[in-house]
């Protein structure tokens, strides 16, 4: 069963140990500001928000790359950017509905959340559980199900709706069919 | 079940792969007229400053991994004719295939103006590899290069003949840069930025002809405003047409591109369009047009697949969208980023800093949108187009603020604040 990362904003302190831990982890430096999980903060309301990739079935960025320099992680379901393959063409980030594909400038090339390779470190260094990486069904998918039924839509089935909904569950695994 | 598919673009792959798995046990046969295997267009400003080699612009690496999974590649096969009621296509040369179903994805090519001198040799289009090659020749350090066209095209390749060190000028007939894609506040900007980095840029210009050079150049091009510059090379990007020609006679019925509906098929049976040559439902509009960009090419070739092999899914338009980096100054826009009537805009401009945001609603719902300088999470703004987000008070504050578009769907999408009672209920 793959695992998600189930990311719970009302637990969020914005104490940003999490962006500390995957900058350090993804780039050997503690520098948030390459942290592939952001955490947004709601000055107004003092909330904050943790957030990022959702690995969604769509994959609207492996799709868009047009040198397939973003693959499927068959271990862990993330959606993986090869950074020698990838030429930094930056289409995937305009293609990835949820925000969460970012381009740098220094490298010239995409990052994105792979999950730390299923060892997702944002998680661990969570005091407060807001980010925990469990089992897809213990993720609240239901919860999430239901209120992106309030969602507007536009007529008729879509073939591939961004779901724009369901942004806390990671990792959802397909059911059957093709 | 034979399914053919004319042309191996983006589009073209697309669907060949998705038919190979929601067919198993048809046949899939993919024809090129170019001699490469099947590679992106998109690539080549990257291919010419050789950042990767030919086998970098691949769409799928690896020897053999078309012939592995079950779908024949024949390179180098141009179609010259299709017979709708024979169901079966001819190839220039005298083959014959036939099919049960057909994909049209044949793309499209680019446009030569009826200039005086536009045959002159060293004037070069750049949309195929082989345009490439010849452009790498000429493009060397401190060459002449003159080009004609600053839409997006023209400006994607921009960058990398200035990262081949040349001498550039650039000759736009419309008063701005990508006039398509960018205001004239954005296009604006991105012409002082490339002044700034040393390119040439006349804007509201017209070439009038491509002439023999002095100076020991080959080339000159004349402008309507009496000017002419020397050229070693004359790159033509004045924009690009679908490629139909080939269907004359077919039945299939074409405008700008194929007509097709709501399930990419044509107006013949079994016979399907899919990417550039397609004039597909666009999102935002409900009108059928030809985008040309590289996501609609692959929506559409899965969209087109899924429906040929029997599964129907319903094209619901793709939103046009664009991102661009000239010079490290990045660019995108969405939608309808010229705005709607009756609706309203959110902008920030800060053109010292070269940074600009646009944001266009109708009533609550953000409908398209533009940005120069901006690369963090830019494809919300298409997340929050496609969903259709409503975005109650978050729209005051990005009237306020347009920059906090991501903050703006997360609040209106996650459990925080009021809608945390709605999620964790
Ligand atoms: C330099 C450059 C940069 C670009 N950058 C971007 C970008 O940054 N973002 C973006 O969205 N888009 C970009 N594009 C556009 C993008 O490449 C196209 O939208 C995309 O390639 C369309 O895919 P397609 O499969 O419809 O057609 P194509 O990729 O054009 O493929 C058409 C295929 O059909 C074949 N063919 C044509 N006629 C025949 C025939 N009669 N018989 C047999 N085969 C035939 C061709 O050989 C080719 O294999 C760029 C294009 C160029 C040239
Ligand atoms: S930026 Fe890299 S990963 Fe993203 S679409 Fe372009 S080549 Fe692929």
């Amino acid at each position: 069963m793959l695992k998600a990362l189930k990311l719970e904003p009302e637990k969020c302190t914005g104490c940003l140990q999490c962006e500390m831990a995957c900058s350090f982890e993804n780039t050997g430096a503690f520098n948030p500001a390459k942290s592939r999980i952001k955490v947004f903060t709601f000055h107004d309301e003092g909330r904050f928000a943790p957030y990022t990739c959702t690995q969604c079935d769509e994959a609207w960025c492996m799709h868009a790359c047009p040198v397939e320099a973003i693959v499927l992680n068959m271990a862990t379901g993330s959606k993986d950017v090869l950074s020698d393959v990838c030429v930094g063409c930056k289409v995937c980030t305009i293609a990835c509905p949820f925000g969460t594909v970012n381009y740098e400038a220094d490298t010239g090339k995409v990052v994105k959340c792979d999950l730390c390779g299923g060892d997702p470190w944002c998680s661990k260094a969570c005091p407060t559980g807001a980010i925990t990486y469990v089992s897809a069904d213990e993720s609240g998918m239901e919860r999430m199900r239901a209120w992106a039924q309030q969602a507007p839509r536009t007529a008729g089935a879509q073939p591939n709706p961004p779901k724009a909904k369901e942004v806390q569950v990671f990792n959802i695994p397909q059911q059957g069919g093709h | 079940m034979r399914h053919v598919i004319i042309g191996a673009g983006p589009a073209g792959v697309v669907a060949a792969e998705t038919l190979r798995k929601l067919d198993p046990d048809g046949s899939v046969t993919m024809l090129s007229s170019e001699p490469e295997p099947p590679y992106s267009r998109m690539a080549i400003p990257y291919y010419l400053v050789e950042q990767v080699g030919e086998e970098g612009t691949w769409l799928r690496k690896g020897d053999g991994y078309f012939e592995s999974n079950g779908i024949t590649v024949r390179s180098g096969a141009r179609v010259s004719n299709v017979d709708t009621e024979a169901k079966q296509l001819g190839l220039e040369g005298g083959d014959t295939i036939p099919y049960d179903k057909l994909l049209i994805a044949t793309g499209s090519q680019p446009v030569i103006p009826p200039l005086p001198g536009v045959d002159r040799e060293g004037v070069h289009t750049c949309w195929t590899l082989e345009d490439s090659r010849h452009i790498i020749k000429r493009a060397t350090e401190g060459a002449r290069v003159v080009l004609i066209g600053a839409g997006f095209i023209g400006c994607i390749i921009l960058e990398s003949l200035v990262n081949r060190k040349t001498r550039l000028t650039v000759i736009e007939q419309q008063n701005r840069m990508v006039p398509r894609m960018m205001d004239d506040r954005a296009g604006g900007l991105i012409k002082r930025w490339c002044q700034d980095k040393g390119v040439t840029v006349h804007t509201s210009t017209t070439v009038k002809s491509v002439d023999e050079g002095s100076d020991g150049h080959p080339l000159a091009v004349s402008m309507d405003n009496g000017e002419s510059v020397n050229a070693d090379l004359v790159i033509v990007c004045v924009g690009v047409k679908a490629n139909t020609q080939f269907l004359d006679g077919s039945g299939v019925k074409t405008d700008e591109g194929i007509l097709v509906d709501r399930y990419l098929q044509t107006s013949v049976p079994d016979v399907y369009a899919a990417g550039d040559v397609a004039q597909g439902l666009d999102f935002n509009t409900g009108e059928y047009t030809v985008q040309a960009i590289q996501p609609t090419a692959a929506d559409h070739g899965r969209l087109a697949a899924n429906n040929m092999a029997g599964y129907k899914l319903k094209h619901q338009g793709s939103v046009n969208m664009n991102v661009l980096d000239t010079l490290g100054l990045i660019s995108t826009s969405f939608g309808l980023w010229m705005g709607v009537e009756g609706g309203d805009s959110a902008e920030l401009y800060d053109g010292d800093r070269f940074r600009y945001i646009n944001l266009q609603f109708q009533g609550d719902v953000l409908v398209g949108g533009s940005s120069l300088g901006m690369t963090e999470h830019v494809g919300v703004m298409r997340g929050l187009i496609q969903s259709k987000v409503r975005l109650g008070h978050w729209k005051d504050k990005l009237k306020n603020d347009p920059t906090r578009i991501m903050e703006a769907y997360i609040a209106c999408t996650q459990a925080i604040g009021h809608n945390a009672r709605v999620l964790t209920a």
